[in-house]
This record gives structure tokens, sequence and C-alpha cells, in this order.
């Protein structure tokens, strides 16, 4: 099991050819509590960098984007009940939805935990 | 020392309830006569129960509404640094003339003949509004800044597609724009593309370059921007726009710092709502309606919405239909034509100012934003260097570390008796505090405001945070769980 995180705070879980993702800790901390999620629709095909789920906190909405390509084979549904998960486990109970990538090549261009932490001093 | 009272009354502040929870079906405010001998044709389907509506006798009416307006905070009341929105005085002269029976006593489906004067309101404001942004056309009838966004992005599609470019989606909208732009173009069924920001709070031309394709449609630019700051690049921005074959959709919301000094058609702008509830001194936030005329450039005039006002010679008529020189007209955005309680109450603005008058308002609206700006900064810390326009932004650096966030600090100003400013807004500054004071507060003010806010900073680098923590604490309502209240909204009353 691999972990992996981009430029736009999200964070994605790699288990043989499926990956869950979320949004990082520091990004739950810097919107504030979250008091609603959209999330993508099973069965819908996407792509890097589409907007294919929505954070909404007290302070602001935000779009989540898709960390890799591939199809949502499972959606967080716990998440429209019960939005302070990702506030309160952002990097655990708090993920989003899992993706069957379709190019696993795309992961090489996320950063790992270390090169993530040293993004987030940069800041 | 602390009263609590049996009635939970402050003395002159009255408990306020619910109106379901002190209406009872056995009182009426009202007295009329039982109709007898009416046949209903409801087939059976008369309702057998009561409505479930609270019925309260006319002195508990008024005094539930006049209870809840005392609770309530007002441009009348104090002072309302709201950034973005320009919560400026409403002159009572404008409340006057609106309220003159050949403005306030007619009806749209009335013979034009019979409201000649109104439809000459109409066609003076539009003058104004032309003259004062150089542009050619404006369309009237938008009711409010989003609904003008609307109307100008409307008018970008129906000329791309006139010209046969209807595969044209994007829009290029920056990271700091009012929420509302983005909305609008998805809205008109656009594609947002978000374009960076540089580090001294301005748009990232380099990076609009960039992103500028064969499929860009426009771009929605807030100048000045709601970083309170001039976007000295706007013409190179323009040209870069035009230049790709797309249209330059400015976001009007800040006209206000420009009035009578910069003319937006000489800055390349093909579209921009006017806020006359902001800029023009219309009532609003709560005390509406909005009103946003949309100006248009040569380019978009001719898909202008219908209705507008002709002067054939023969008298002021409406233009309502798609046809004569209206015949590209993209549609129209309401069923009559505009809030004309509003143009009434903005020409009466207008014409009191006169021209100089306008010009001195934008000077007088940044000279306050920056003397705010200029007292604060040494207790707060701006977002960005130099003077800014006509609205002040700070960040939360100035509380690091001393556990109050930007939350707790505008709650603490409620307690001091100012609205609190627009906070967390722009995005793309931490903590951000917008303030915007107006041309219309006096020093005098001005100065209690800078006082309370030194104060507060003073108080929360002190380690005292005892005025922070659940602030208000002399406010009607103590910290509201604004949490709670978005993850389980209570929507309906129990039955």
């Amino acid at each position: 099991m691999t972990v992996k995180f981009t430029q736009e705070h999200e964070w994605i879980k790699i288990e043989g050819d499926v990956a869950s993702f979320g949004i990082t800790a520091y990004a739950a901390e810097q919107l504030g509590d979250v008091v609603y999620v959209e999330l993508p629709e099973v069965g819908k095909t996407i792509k890097t960098g589409d907007a294919v789920a929505v954070v909404e906190s007290v302070k602001a909405a935000s779009d989540v984007y898709a960390p890799v390509s591939g199809e949502v084979v499972e959606a967080n549904e716990e998440l429209s009940a019960s939005p302070e998960k990702v506030s309160e486990d952002a990097e655990g109970e708090g993920w989003f939805a899992k993706i069957k990538l379709s190019d696993a090549s795309e992961l090489d261009g996320l950063m790992d935990v270390d090169a993530y932490k040293a993004f987030l001093e940069s800041l | 020392m602390t009263i609590e009272t049996f009635t939970g009354a402050k003395a002159l502040l009255q408990k306020t309830e619910l109106l379901f929870e002190y209406g009872s079906v056995d009182k009426t405010g009202i007295d009329t006569v039982k109709p007898e001998g009416l046949a209903d044709n409801l087939g059976g389907l008369k309702r057998k129960a009561k409505p479930n509506l609270p019925a309260l006798t006319e002195p508990e009416a008024m005094r539930h509404y006049i209870r809840l307006s005392q609770r309530n905070y007002a441009i009348d009341l104090g002072m309302f640094p709201l950034g973005s929105c320009t919560m400026k005085h409403n002159p009572r002269l404008n409340e006057a003339m609106a309220r003159l029976p050949g403005f306030s006593d007619i009806h749209p489906l009335q013979p034009q003949s019979t409201v000649q004067g109104a439809l000459e309101l109409i066609d003076t404001l539009s003058d104004w509004l032309l003259k004062l942004t150089g542009m050619k056309a404006v369309a009237m009838s938008p009711k409010a800044g989003a609904h003008g966004e609307l109307c100008g992005m409307l008018a970008i599609r129906a000329a791309l597609d006139a010209r046969g470019l209807q595969a044209r989606k994007k829009v290029l909208v920056p990271k700091s724009a009012h929420g509302t732009n983005p909305a609008t173009a998805a809205q008109a069924g656009f594609e947002v593309v978000e374009v960076a920001q540089t580090a001294d709070g301005r748009v990232d031309v380099e990076d609009f370059k960039a992103k500028i394709t064969e499929d860009t449609a426009a771009c929605m630019i807030t100048n000045p921007n709601t970083c309170g700051l001039f976007e000295h690049q706007i013409k190179e921005i323009a040209d870069l726009i035009h230049a790709a074959g797309g249209y330059f959709y400015c976001d009007g919301a800040n006209f206000n710092a420009i009035v009578g000094k910069v003319r937006v058609a000489d800055l390349g702008v093909d579209a921009m709502h006017i806020n006359l509830h902001k800029t023009f001194s219309t009532p609003h936030g709560g005390g509406g309606p909005g009103s946003g005329p949309t100006v248009l450039s040569d380019a978009l005039a001719a898909f202008a919405p219908v209705p507008w006002v002709v002067n054939d010679g023969d008298g002021f008529k409406l233009l309502e239909h798609k046809e004569g020189e209206a015949a590209q007209a993209f549609g129209r955005m309401v069923a009559f034509h505009g809030q004309m309680g509003m143009y009434v109450r903005a020409l009466s603005y207008m014409m009191s100012h006169g021209a100089d008058g306008l010009k001195q308002v934008s000077e007088d609206a940044v000279l306050n934003a920056n003397y705010i700006l200029a007292s604060l900064k040494d207790v707060m810390t701006p977002a960005f260097d130099g003077y800014c326009m006509h609205e002040a932004l700070f960040d939360d650096k100035f509380l690091e570390g001393t556990g109050v966030t930007t939350l707790d600090f505008a709650k603490a100003m409620i307690d001091e008796g100012f609205h609190p400013m627009t906070m967390y807004f722009p995005l793309v500054v931490h903590g951000a505090m917008l303030i915007e004071p107006t041309e219309t507060e006096s020093k005098h003010t001005l100065d209690d405001f800078i006082k309370s806010m030194r104060g507060l900073a003073a108080a929360a680098k002190s380690n005292d945070k005892s005025r922070f923590d659940h602030a208000p604490h002399l406010a009607p309502s103590k910290r509201l769980d604004e949490t709670q209240a978005a993850r389980k909204p209570v929507l309906k009353m129990a039955d």
C-alpha cells in the first residue's frame, strides 16, 4: 500500500489497481469545520484534474480534483450524513471515493509523504 | 451586577418569540364578516383541518416585528464596514423622490402614454450610466449584481454564437474573484478556468496568457479587485483576451472606487454590471431590492436584452420585442423592465451629487479606506504593501500565536457596536479581514472604529482571550453554533 499527495492537498492511497482519496489533514484544518460534502457519482469516468467533488466548510466551498484518472467504483456515502468525519479524520474515515486506475503511471507524478511535507513547509 | 429577569426581557430590549410560538388560533388581527351563501368548486377537496398559521392580534404582530428590528444591525444605526458590499448611507432625499406618486403609484401594464415621466427617468438614468462608463448600451432590467453578470455573459454567448463560435466555452476567472463569477459562468453554460494571482495581489498576466486557448470565450475580472487593489495591467489583459477573439466581462461590484475617475470603456471592457444598490446608494442588505444595470460595448450592444426605452421624437416608448433595432436581442431578463424604485433613488443620488460630486465620492471612499489602513497597519497586518483603493485588506498574521481567530475577532467587534468586516474573503488571503468604510462615514466615526480595532488587536496580543472566547458577550444572542446549524439545520417548526 502506497500513499501519495497532490499539490491540491489531496491524498491518495493505492491498493492494487484501486485507489481511495480524500483531502489532507492540512486542507481540512485550513477549511475549518466541514459541513457538507458532494461526492462523485459511482460509475463515472474521470480524468486527472477534473473537479469531482465539493467540500463545504463554514468558511468556504472548494472543489476537490481527481488526483488520477479512472472510474469511480465507490463513494463514501457516510460523509453525506456525517461530513464532520472529514474534519476529524481527513486521511482515514474522511475518504471521499475509490477510483479504479486507468493509467498507473500517473502516480509517478505525485508526491510521497516527505515531498508533501516539504511542499507544506514551502507555503 | 447581572440580573436574569423573570420575563427574559432586558429592559427596553424585549424578549422575542417566534410567531408560531405565541400565535394562537383563538385570536385574529382582522375583523371581517364571514361570507355567506357561497358555494365552493373544490369537489370535496376542501381543507378540513385549520391551516397551521399563527394568529395574532394587530399589536402583537406590530410588536413582533418592531422587537426583531431592534435586534437588527443597520446602516442607519452604525458603521457597516462589510468589505465588497459598499454599505453606504441611503440618502433620505432618494426616499422622498421614490415616494412621489408619479413613480410609486404606477403599474408596469399601464398605457405608456400615461407613464412618460417614468420612462424619461429610465432614459435619463441610462444616459448617466453610459456617460460614466463610456459604453455603447445599457441593459437596465437586471435585478441584482449576479443577475447583471448573467446578462453580460448571455450577451457574450450571443455575440460568440453570431460569429459561429458556439464551441467557445472557457471563461478565465482569477482565484480572488467573487464566488458569483464562476457561478454565473457555469449558469450561462461556460466552463471556468482559474487564473493565478501574483504575490502583490493582482492577476498573474503570465498565467492568464498561458491559459488562453482557442476555446476561450471570455474573462471575468473585478477592478478594483477583491483585494481592494487596482489591476494596473487591466488594459494588457483586455488586449490579450480581444486578440484571442474573446470578450472582457468586468465585475462592477467595486465601481464605487472609480466612478468619475475611470471610464471603463477605456479599459477595454465589453460588459459590466453596475450595482445601483452599492455605488449609487440604493438600500440593500435586507432593505433592497438590488438593481444591476449592465453596460455593453460596441461589440455587444446589438445583443442587449429587451426591453429598453427609446425616444422617437413622439415621446418615450419601451422597445419590447425582438424586432427592428432589437432584432438581435438575446431575449429578456425579467418580465417587465426592472426595479423602478431603485432607478428613482439612483438618479436622485446622481443628480444631487452632480458629476463633480460623484468624482469626489470615489476619492473620499479611497481616502477613508487608506485612513483605516494607515491607522491600523502597525497593530494589524495588511495583506499587501502599498495603498489600497476603496477597501483595506488585512490577513491574520497579527493574531498568530494568540489563539484568537479572524472569526473571534469579528465577533468581538459586535460587542464594540460595529457590524463585523467581511471575513475569510477573498479566499487567497489567510484569515482575511476586508474593511470597506465607504465615503459616507465621518472622520469621527472612523476614529471610533480605529480605536476599537486597535483595542481589540492589543487585547488579542496581550493574551487576554476573555473578550474573544464565545464573543459576542453583549449581543442579544451569544455566539451561535454555525457548524451545527449548517450540519443539522432545523428548517421546519415542530408539528
